[in-house]
């Protein structure tokens, strides 16, 4: 009998451990879980980016210059970055998604406004690049990294000149081709392809899309995300859209590689850093962005991802140290910047539209 | 204290993390995301008929290869000299202890265009074949992976049957095939049903497979709960019916199943 | 079974096991690849395994999958047992509603326990205040676990003799001396069994991690399918391998273990008999 109640009282208490254990701050990979003395965990920041868009050594560089640990997560795309947000239980410092997304986290209260008195390095943030659309009055975000998208091919399988975006719906490529695996990149795409605005609210037009996007199914070999690295360099597949600056790192590995902006236009993109709501450690949350901005921060996050820096100064000494065909890649010169169109946030019942066709697009042919 | 009472705090672990948590998916799937009642995300089911189809096609074409190729590995495995028997099964089930993702993963570079199959029919001047990214890499992941579980559960029925009986069938006349149908084959029914049960369900709701081998061509149901819940398309709601109508299609399957799985047994008379 | 296979049996296994083993087969040699090809053999290294023993977030997650897996094996084990004896002596009229609840975690489909689970710790999270992460993980182990350990044990509870029981009993223990002397003793393989598979479920887990770990906390598998969709590395064969050998060298120890004490007791008996 006593033994029991022991044994019973010893389960429920190791349960109640659990629970409790997870009431406070939850200990990230790594972390030893014994250790949940609070002093040594309120000073966190946790992270959640883009796969390969950082260099992973500033993270230690901060870790030793603040005393915060920076607890660092990578997310797919924006949409899945949301759907882990809206699900709930996620746990989230800074968040860095792009433009649109900022938009519609800023229309839905998904975000904190951040105090920029703890953030003097935004003034080394390029004026252009301030007080976007996706947030006119800039009080929730600060720009991080810009780029543009743009077709990415094989030249010893494809020895032509690519120059439209119709490349990627040419059977001669079949099997070849690759796609991105998000709604808003994917339908973009093929929107510019069609002479057609990428923020389009005309139903038809989206439909249209759509029809293309049907069709070139079946001449796709996959829906990819970061996985493109991986089936571009080996020559899995010939030819894919992409972001721009993720092509230096491609050709380092496979010279064969070209790179080129369509001539239909290509979206421009900025991914800015925010804090979304629920976030318990705002004050670390603000360092880490004032961190991130610094002029040398920026510069090796530069050199090691190779996409343009919202920071101005560094912007610029980026450049210098790029080739010609680098700087075109990663910088956008004034006429090709008119070619570019930005992403808006899109009214809810076209976010619908979206959803519905995009898992159409997937499942169902 | 009785003993009868020492389930208690487990029941209330079981109503807690298993009863509630379906619950809430019901809960989940008959309202609207602001929290009202609707049927909607039921009757606008009508367009993911297409992923169910092809889900459960899939999974009856995997569980169907994994009989046809684990019952014979049963069937001679029951056979071997006892010590060649250990070894033979533990042969079987040591890739089970290595993670799906990685037994799944190692398919990838076998079946890619460029990959090990497509080297080596190269090299034998062979025409080289497109499988990765479509329905067949995809059913072939899942017989790798999910075969070990079909062949345990048969091996583990033939192994127990009399020999005597065997041996009484023969002495009355049956030759082997006779006995092989009238005899193995019944007898080793409760072991392809657990086996069907075992392949089936996983198979189903796959959804790494598809995306490994699958680059998002092969959208599966699994895929299309993912995606609801921590993927492209938001809705949990909508994620939430769909878990629930391919729980329940499961439950009625596996129903049925052991229910014509009984009747057969009762026809051998045991 | 009284005829032994023949060539065509064998012929047929050697197939099935060049199946099963020729994937894994391919991802041992790669483990050893000068570059980072995953299909052009280029040459032998070792840096893959260098990297792998460097990587600071393969290493993290493989001590949270251990950690995890322990703690949801030792208290599922616990847990699992003291609800086996709970069933066993219940009447039926209980038993067999409650034992088919116990199934629902076995029957289901991985995805749907996943989705569940995550359902009911973000709803939880939002009035308790609390996040995904370590715990959840942890609780939602322990649950998928415990019907395994309950399987393992049934079995070996029907096995005992009733009388065996109520002659302790009779004898003057109480039943929680019966417990403790006579069932745990009985059903210890039972109990052995499950701590083993739970272990095992626990460390093997994928979707269901995926789901209730929110994205704030890696388990080793979740870090492989992070891994996969990114630039492939063959940091993840060098995984493989050792993975692969660690668990083929325990098997053998096992194996040769069991022989050696066979012979033993063999031997013992032969030298009884003269």
């Amino acid at each position: 009998m006593r033994k029991t109640t022991i044994v019973t009282a010893l389960v429920c208490l190791l349960l109640l451990a659990a629970l409790t254990g997870c009431g406070q701050e939850t200990p990230a990979a790594g972390e030893d879980p014994t250790n949940g003395g609070a002093p040594a965990q309120a000073q966190v920041v946790h992270v959640h980016n883009w796969g390969y868009f950082i260099d992973r050594d500033v993270l230690g560089i901060f870790e030793e210059e603040y005393g915060i640990r920076v607890i660092y997560h990578e997310f797919v795309n924006n949409e899945t970055l949301y759907a882990a947000l809206q699900l709930g239980g996620m746990i989230a410092d800074v968040i860095i998604p792009s433009d649109y997304m900022i938009a519609r986290m800023i229309e839905e209260e998904m975000l904190y406004e951040l105090n920029f008195s703890n953030i003097p390095n935004y003034t080394l943030i390029d004026p252009r690049f301030r007080s976007l659309a996706f947030d006119p009055e800039n009080r929730f975000s600060v720009a991080y990294k810009v780029g543009t998208t743009g077709l990415i091919y094989n030249s010893a399988m494809i020895p032509y000149e690519i120059t439209s975006w119709s490349a990627l719906f040419d059977e001669r490529f079949a099997g070849q081709i690759l796609m991105f695996n998000n709604p808003r990149d994917a339908f973009a795409v093929a929107l510019q392809y069609l002479g057609y605005d990428i923020n389009t609210i005309n139903e038809d037009e989206i439909q249209e899309a759509f029809e293309l996007l049907m069709e070139q199914r079946s001449i796709l070999q996959a829906y990819v995300m970061d996985e493109i690295f991986d089936k571009l360099e080996s020559g899995e597949a010939w030819i894919g859209p992409w972001y721009a600056p993720d092509f230096l790192t491609m050709y380092a590995h496979n010279p064969d590689l070209r790179f080129v902006r369509p001539a239909e236009g290509t979206n421009f993109f900025v991914n800015a850093m925010v804090v979304p709501r629920g976030s318990e450690n705002r004050t670390n949350a603000e360092k880490f962005i004032n961190f991130m901005v610094r002029t040398d921060i920026a510069l090796m996050n530069m050199r090691a991802i190779k996409y343009a820096s919202a920071s101005y100064d560094a912007a610029v000494i980026f450049a210098e140290e790029l080739n010609d065909l680098e700087r075109d890649v990663v910088f956008v010169g004034p006429e090709e910047y008119a070619l570019t169109e930005v992403f808006y946030h899109l009214p809810s019942h076209i976010l619908e539209l979206y959803d519905r066709l995009w898992i159409q697009l997937r499942g169902l042919s | 204290m009785k003993p009868k009472y020492f389930s208690i705090p487990y029941v209330g672990w079981m109503a807690m993390f298993v009863v509630a948590p379906i619950i809430i998916v019901f809960v989940y799937a008959f309202t609207t995301p602001g929290g009202e009642f609707t049927l909607r995300n039921f009757s606008d089911m009508g367009i993911f008929m297409p992923v169910f189809f092809r889900s459960f096609r899939l999974a009856f074409i995997a569980t169907l290869l994994c009989i046809a190729l684990g019952y014979p590995v049963a069937y001679i495995l029951a056979r071997e000299a006892s010590r060649v028997q250990l070894v033979l099964f533990m042969l079987i089930m040591l890739p089970l202890w290595m993670n799906f993702l990685l037994r799944t993963y190692a398919w990838m570079s076998i079946l890619e265009n460029t990959g090990l199959l497509n080297q080596f029919l190269s090299f034998l001047g062979l025409p080289t074949v497109r499988i990765i990214n479509t329905q067949t890499a995809v059913v072939i992941g899942m017989v790798y992976n999910f075969l070990p579980f079909m062949i345990l559960p048969i091996y583990s029925v033939i192994v127990k049957i009399d020999k005597n009986l065997l041996e009484a069938a023969h002495d009355l006349g049956a030759n082997s095939f006779l006995v092989f149908r009238k005899l193995i084959v019944p007898l080793s029914l409760p072991g392809i049903l657990s086996g069907v049960t075992m392949v089936f369900v996983p198979a189903v709701s796959a959804f790494v497979i598809t995306q490994l081998l699958g680059g998002g061509m092969v959208f599966l149901l699994g895929d299309l709960i993912e995606m609801q819940f921590l993927g492209t398309a938001h809705n949990p709601q909508v994620g939430s019916a769909i878990s629930i109508l391919m729980m329940l299609i499961v439950i009625a399957f596996v129903i049925l199943m052991n229910k014509f799985g009984s009747g057969e047994e009762k026809a051998v008379g045991l | 079974m009284s005829k032994k296979p023949g060539f065509f049996g064998r012929f047929y296994m050697g197939f099935i096991l060049f199946f099963l083993y020729a994937p894994i087969f391919v991802l041992i040699v790669f483990s050893f690849n000068s570059t980072r090809s995953r299909t052009v053999w280029t040459g032998f290294s070792l840096q893959w395994y260098q990297r792998l023993f460097s990587d600071g977030t393969i290493l993290d997650a493989f001590y949270t999958t251990l950690i995890i897996a322990a703690l949801a094996a030792v208290i599922s084990t616990v847990a699992g047992t003291i609800a086996a004896v709970g069933f066993y002596n219940m009447r039926s009229r209980w038993r067999i509603p409650l034992t088919q609840i116990n199934n629902i975690p076995m029957m289901n489909a991985d995805i749907v326990t996943g989705v569940s689970l995550s359902l009911l710790f973000v709803s939880l999270g939002s009035v308790l205040q609390f996040r995904l992460g370590f715990g959840t993980l942890l609780l939602a182990h322990i649950t998928f676990c415990i019907p395994y350990v309950v399987l393992a044990i049934m079995p070996k509870l029907r096995q005992i003799d009733r009388n065996l029981v109520d002659a302790a009993c009779d004898l003057g223990c109480t039943w929680m001396k019966a417990f403790w002397k006579v069932i745990i003793p009985e059903i210890r393989p039972g109990i052995i069994n499950g701590l083993i598979i739970a272990f095992t479920l626990s460390i093997d887990d994928f979707v269901i991690s995926y789901f209730t770990a929110g994205g704030n906390i890696m388990t080793l598998p979740m870090q492989i399918f992070a891994m996969t969709r990114r630039r492939i590395s063959p940091e993840i064969n060098a995984l493989s391998t050792i993975l692969f050998m660690s668990v083929l060298i325990l098997l053998i120890i096992i194996n040769v273990r069991d022989v050696k004490q066979e012979e033993k007791l063999k031997k013992r008996a032969a030298a009884l008999n003269q």
